[in-house]
């Protein structure tokens, strides 16, 4: 599967969320884990 | 280990010795890549604050702390896709240089004005705070330390520019890890027998250590899931979008993708980076609950409340401390065995009366705070920051304790040559350059950033040989930023996304916003962290505002002329 190129620093415009979707998905997905284990943490030992 | 130590920054101000040009001094030659970029936002914002105040923190309070860090994974995705690409396509040197591009002179020379006030304040914090604590427990002078590791900072970072700052933060972060992962297994080690992990975290449970997230709505209550997420958003953005001190670290990077790849390696690494030295306060905590630490952890209190206070006075509160903590482990040897031999009920009754005995035995230390306050009334540096500090001497051999010292010494030494690199860069780019120096030349403006390098050096030793915590010295560096990044993160959003506000009406929102702010921080009851939220808000609506009035007034002007 093919990626696009990246975008080039000097394209015009309000750069946002489409160069990299999936790694953005990937933190956020990692920060709600990150929270939930914590959260678990917490319940287990209260 | 100090060898060590200065032998990096040797190294660094080497390994730098032949960059020329402004861009170059200030941001580096721009071949950084990802790791060593993502390293250096890391030990950048983990000065040694972090490593001698978090586990004091963790020690206190237990894990809740970590929420602080909630926002910081979701800033860093809308600082790599927005912030970051707009900085590099205009190729500024500095975060308010584009605020000149997009408003006007004096918002720029405003953002950059409350970027000094507030990183100049944190740049002595971050060499007070270690020095006051290694002086204080090693018995050096405090002028000394202080004025000693600010010169050695100093020398490398105007010697070497941002390059030797971000060459020599990854070996001293490197000496900061292998110091701490050693201490937290230490640790490990010195509990007491059959106690074992699952039990160190039964009892740190027990005694809601490991509370780490709280979903209550309270605005008062300090930490919890909703400030820590949405003001530790805000606080997140505005450190890592708008302060120089971390867009330098990551704007001179080799592409936009090795520097996008570091910020989100930050994003990955900080929340279970402070987790794990949270949780080594937690266990910090445990292991003290079976040999009592000494009243006062800070050594100069004991001397000060010993010299300075009626010695029956002091007697009592000594007594009833030493008869608490012995409650206390007897309660909580009775507990261990009781657990170890399966009698529930049993172990149950005996953490009920070590929780009894615990609260006895800190009424006792509130006591002797108390008797400090008393004798010595400038005395309030926070006991939380004592605690790791006073377990390293006390507890670990004595060449481990070389290690934990130099990284200490590491830690303060990195984040301190990243304030006055971006402290230099700010003042030579937005102030000297921009009134000054239309037709200075690169070799000039060079010079006199290494000239600003070292005045920031020395103001903020001076700040330092006169400085005096009231706060605990993390809380402390978040409140200060809390209350002055909310307007220039304002600022920053007003450019990104509206197109209709002019340079005057943000100028003066930006203005308004930051007294509005220092004002309800005096007069609101609640969280700091709001105070993230609160500022950028304030100076969004403000703006808007304003352009609304300057345009109906424009309106009316052109309505009505103006008979002379």
């Amino acid at each position: 599967m093919s990626h696009p190129p990246e975008r080039p620093d000097d394209e015009t415009g309000l750069p946002g969320l489409r160069t990299w979707p999936a790694v953005y998905w990937a933190v956020v997905v990692f920060f709600a884990v990150c929270v939930v284990l914590l959260a678990l943490l917490s319940g287990v030992h209260a | 280990m100090l060898g060590a130590l200065f032998g990096v920054a040797a190294w660094g101000v080497w390994r730098t010795r032949d960059r020329r040009g402004l861009r170059g001094y200030l941001h580096g030659d721009g071949t950084a890549r990802w790791f060593v970029i993502g390293l250096s936002v890391i030990a950048t914002q983990a000065s040694a604050t972090t490593f001698l105040s978090i586990p004091g923190q963790g020690y206190q309070d237990g894990l809740g702390f970590v929420q602080n860090y909630f926002g910081g994974p979701l800033a860093m995705i809308v600082v790599a896709a927005v912030f970051l690409p707009l900085f590099r396509r205009l190729k500024v040197l500095t975060a308010y240089e584009y605020l000149g591009q997009r408003f006007d002179a004096k918002t720029r020379l405003l953002g950059a004005g409350i970027f000094l006030i507030q990183r100049g304040l944190g740049a002595a914090l971050t060499i007070y705070a270690p020095a006051i604590v290694l002086s204080s427990v090693f018995g050096w002078p405090l002028g000394l330390t202080i004025v000693g590791a600010g010169l050695v900072c100093v020398g490398y970072t105007v010697v070497g520019g941002s390059d030797a700052v971000r060459l020599t933060q990854q070996w001293q972060l490197g000496i900061i890890f292998v110091a701490m992962v050693v201490a937290f297994f230490l640790l490990l080690a010195r509990l007491p027998a059959g106690l074992g992990p699952g039990g160190a975290f039964a009892l740190a449970g027990g005694f809601h250590k490991l509370d780490a997230v709280s979903f209550s709505t309270d605005v008062h209550a300090r930490y919890t899931f909703w400030s820590g997420t949405i003001g530790g958003f805000f606080l997140a953005l505005a450190y890592f979008g708008t302060d120089q001190s971390q867009v330098q670290r990551y704007i001179g990077g080799a592409s936009l993708r090795e520097s996008r790849l570091g910020l989100m390696f930050h994003g990955m690494a900080k929340i279970p980076m402070q987790f794990g030295i949270l949780l080594l306060g937690v266990l910090l905590f445990v292991f003290y609950q079976f040999q009592p630490p000494p009243l006062l952890f800070a050594r100069p209190s004991r001397e000060l409340v010993a010299a300075h206070t009626e010695p029956e006075k002091l007697h009592a509160v000594e007594a009833a401390y030493a008869a608490a903590a012995g409650e206390q482990t007897r309660q909580l040897q009775g507990w261990l065995a009781a657990r170890s031999a399966g009698d529930l009920p049993g172990a149950q009754v005996a953490l009920v009366a070590a929780q009894t005995a615990h609260a006895r035995a800190d009424a006792a230390r509130r006591d002797a705070a108390q008797l400090l306050k008393e004798a010595h009334p400038p005395a309030q540096a926070s006991e939380a920051d004592y605690v790791f500090i006073t377990f390293i001497l006390d507890q670990l051999p004595h060449g481990l304790i070389g290690l934990l010292v130099a990284a200490f010494f590491a830690a303060a030494l990195n984040s301190k040559a990243a304030e006055l690199n971006a402290l230099a860069s700010t003042t030579t780019v937005d102030f000297y350059g921009h009134l000054f120096g239309h037709d200075l030349g690169e070799a000039h403006q060079v010079a006199a950033s290494k000239w600003f390098t070292a005045f920031w050096g020395g103001v903020a030793i001076l700040a330092a040989l006169g400085a005096n915590l009231v706060e605990n010295i993390v809380q402390a560096a978040n409140i200060i930023g809390s209350l002055f990044y909310g307007a220039v993160l304002g600022l920053f959003l007003l450019a990104f996304f509206t197109k209709r506000v002019g340079g005057t009406a943000a100028f003066w929102a930006a203005l308004t916003a930051q007294a509005l702010v220092l004002l309800l921080y005096h007069y609101l009851d609640i969280a700091y962290l709001w105070f993230n939220l609160i500022g950028p808000a304030l100076c969004v609506g403000l703006a808007l505002l304003f352009q609304a009035l300057f345009n109906l007034m424009g309106n009316h002007r052109r309505a009505v002329p103006v008979s002379s």
